[in-house]
């Protein structure tokens, strides 16, 4: 126990010491946080009403799948996960560490721009409290999970900057953050179903922020438990310490597996 | 007794025979290097042997644990030098102590870092260190939980004269405390200083296995004679020694490359004693490791070939 203590410690004190975590931690989301309420809670007064939800899912965006694969795939690359494996650091340590440290640094962030969005730019508070504290910390511990996957299964660390890009830039478009899910084309309202940002900001706008819900919001909680259980059992499973993939078989192609809860929703969910 | 016992150890990646049944046993409390140029093995070799790499074939047994199978007991009775540190970069020396020790259920070991010259380092974060200082607090961490066998891989490349006497004498130590070490490593200097006996692998084969006082006996390497007189005696174009193959002359020394040390010497004193000269210095020098190291890379596989 006194070895995961020291370890988390250390890994949540590295995200501040190290420049890049500190950037996607904190300082990246909270300057678009302050642009948007500066510029588009002014020109779309209706994002206010969105604000709180969008900003938190967007910060957790940001931190998790800008933050964490890198920092994984480069651990893996420069030997350190060699050196873990050595000395008696288990993945499964390894990996919930790196995703609790981050849920722990969007914590502080959810907060701030909890309390802030209010009272700088007039943005309603959550109705139901409890909800958005149980969204919260599935959505972060979804987002973790998917995080932790890319870093787990991508070859490089390029590779991994492009997969964490190809979802971070589709779940600002179509997650219904900055354009509500309402207004997207039939098409774009299906592909945003792969996505768990549709999901936490439905969630969010129906349980927690007293709005209509665009589908099932207790549909959305459980594809979000439901994507983080599957996602994270199989980062666990295909976790390699190998900077050299010498026992890489189809990993890239196993983490696909990831996104099935998230395919049925297209069809089950309305 | 045997701290490691290999037999027939054999690993391919793919088509890639990597290692190929070799079989060598390491003695309690024994420094022995594992040679060869990259590509050679060592260092599949090494992962078999650290548990990081499921042999294909053969047996293995490091503290009489099996490696692969008893990962959790294995842990504990090794400690590792990583040829890169492998740490993070933002890690300081004293959480990193607090980290690797608690994984290994033992209490930090802070005086390490104070008898490896970190203790003024021990906030510092790993990157502000230099390469000396993160290969020390490497081999503290890797002995911090009294490893029965220790396994180093280039312990002291890159590492300033001063330095790397300080980690030999500590090694050394580590040895008088009956730690097995295992030293993988291009330098052969440091290997013939440091070893009690080593092993030579190429293209995945141990080509020879032994002490390296026997090893470089057993070349074809000639001894260099290296001879200076007062009366230049020895310069003349047609003065002949037994044994000898190759003969030249530089900076007032006359130099002979002989494959019969005894009988060069005592010609050549003889010599002079017969043309009344002087004997100013005389040096021999016998092949040294790297000399039958390179002899056998050269006559057992090609350079090129053995970088696979």
């Amino acid at each position: 126990m006194n070895a995961f203590i020291y370890h988390f410690a250390f890994e949540f004190r590295a995200g501040i010491r190290h420049k890049q975590l500190l950037l996607m931690n904190y300082l990246f989301p909270l300057g678009f946080y302050l642009l948007m309420g500066f510029i588009l809670a002014e020109i779309n007064p209706t994002f206010r009403e969105d604000m709180i939800p969008a900003m938190i899912i967007f910060s957790t965006l940001a931190a998790t799948l800008l933050g964490v694969p890198i920092a994984l795939s480069t651990a893996r690359e420069n030997a350190i996960f060699r050196s873990y494996k050595i000395n008696g650091v288990p993945a499964i340590s390894i990996l919930t560490i790196t995703a609790l440290t981050t849920i722990l640094h969007l914590l502080i962030m959810a907060m701030f721009i909890t309390i802030s969005a209010p009272l700088l730019f007039g943005a309603p508070m959550p109705v139901n409290w409890l909800n958005y504290m149980l969204i919260f910390t599935v959505t972060t511990i979804n987002l973790a999970s998917i995080s932790v996957l890319i870093g787990v299964v991508s070859s490089s660390s390029r590779e991994s900057i492009l997969w964490s890009q190809l979802i971070f830039v589709t779940s600002n478009l179509l997650g219904g953050l900055l354009l509500p899910y309402r207004m997207l084309p039939d098409i774009a309202r299906q592909v945003s179903k792969l996505l768990p940002a549709t999901y936490a900001m439905n969630a969010f706008n129906s349980l927690a922020m007293g709005k209509d819900a665009d589908f099932s919001p207790w549909g959305s909680v459980v594809v979000l438990m439901l994507g983080s259980l599957l996602t994270f059992a199989l980062a666990i499973h295909l976790f390699s310490w190998d900077p050299h993939h010498a026992t890489r078989h189809g990993h890239t192609f196993l983490g696909f597996l990831s996104i099935l809860p998230y395919a049925a929703c297209v069809f089950l969910l309305n | 007794m045997n701290a490691i016992e290999v037999k027939n150890l054999k690993k391919t990646y793919g088509d890639v025979l990597a290692v190929d049944r070799i079989s060598f046993e390491v003695h309690e409390g024994e420094i022995f290097g594992l040679l060869g140029p990259n590509g050679a093995g060592k260092t599949t070799t090494l992962e078999c042997m650290e548990g990081l790499r499921k042999p294909d074939g053969g047996s293995l047994r490091v503290a009489n644990i099996d490696p692969w199978y008893e990962p959790h007991k294995l842990r504990n009775v090794i400690g590792v030098q990583l040829q890169s540190a492998g740490l993070p970069l933002n890690i300081t020396p004293e959480e990193a102590m607090k980290i690797f020790c608690a994984y290994h259920h033992a209490p930090p070991r802070f005086d390490l870092l104070k008898r490896m010259g970190l203790s003024e380092k021990q906030n510092a974060q790993f990157y502000e260190l230099s390469s000396g200082q993160q290969r020390r607090l490497s081999l503290a961490l890797a002995v911090a939980h009294n490893p029965q066998v220790l396994f180093l891989d280039e312990p002291t490349a890159g590492l300033d004269v001063a330095t790397r006497a300080e980690l030999h004498d500590l090694i050394h130590e580590l040895q008088g405390d009956n730690t097995t070490v295992i030293l993988a490593t291009h330098d052969m200097a440091e290997a013939e200083e440091m070893s009690d006996r080593v092993a030579i692998l190429l293209n995945g084969k141990i080509v020879t296995v032994g002490t390296p006082m026997e090893i470089t006996a057993t070349g074809a390497g000639q001894t260099k004679i290296s001879v200076r007189t007062q009366n230049a005696s020895l310069s003349g174009p047609d003065i002949t020694f037994p044994a000898v193959n190759q003969h030249i002359s530089k900076d007032d020394y006359n130099i002979y490359f002989s494959f019969n040390i005894g009988s060069t010497l005592v010609a050549i004193i003889a010599f002079i004693e017969a043309q009344r000269d002087t004997l100013i210095d005389l040096r021999v020098e016998r092949p040294s490791l790297e000399d039958r190291f390179l002899e056998i890379i050269h006559t057992k596989g090609t350079l090129s070939g053995a970088m696979l």
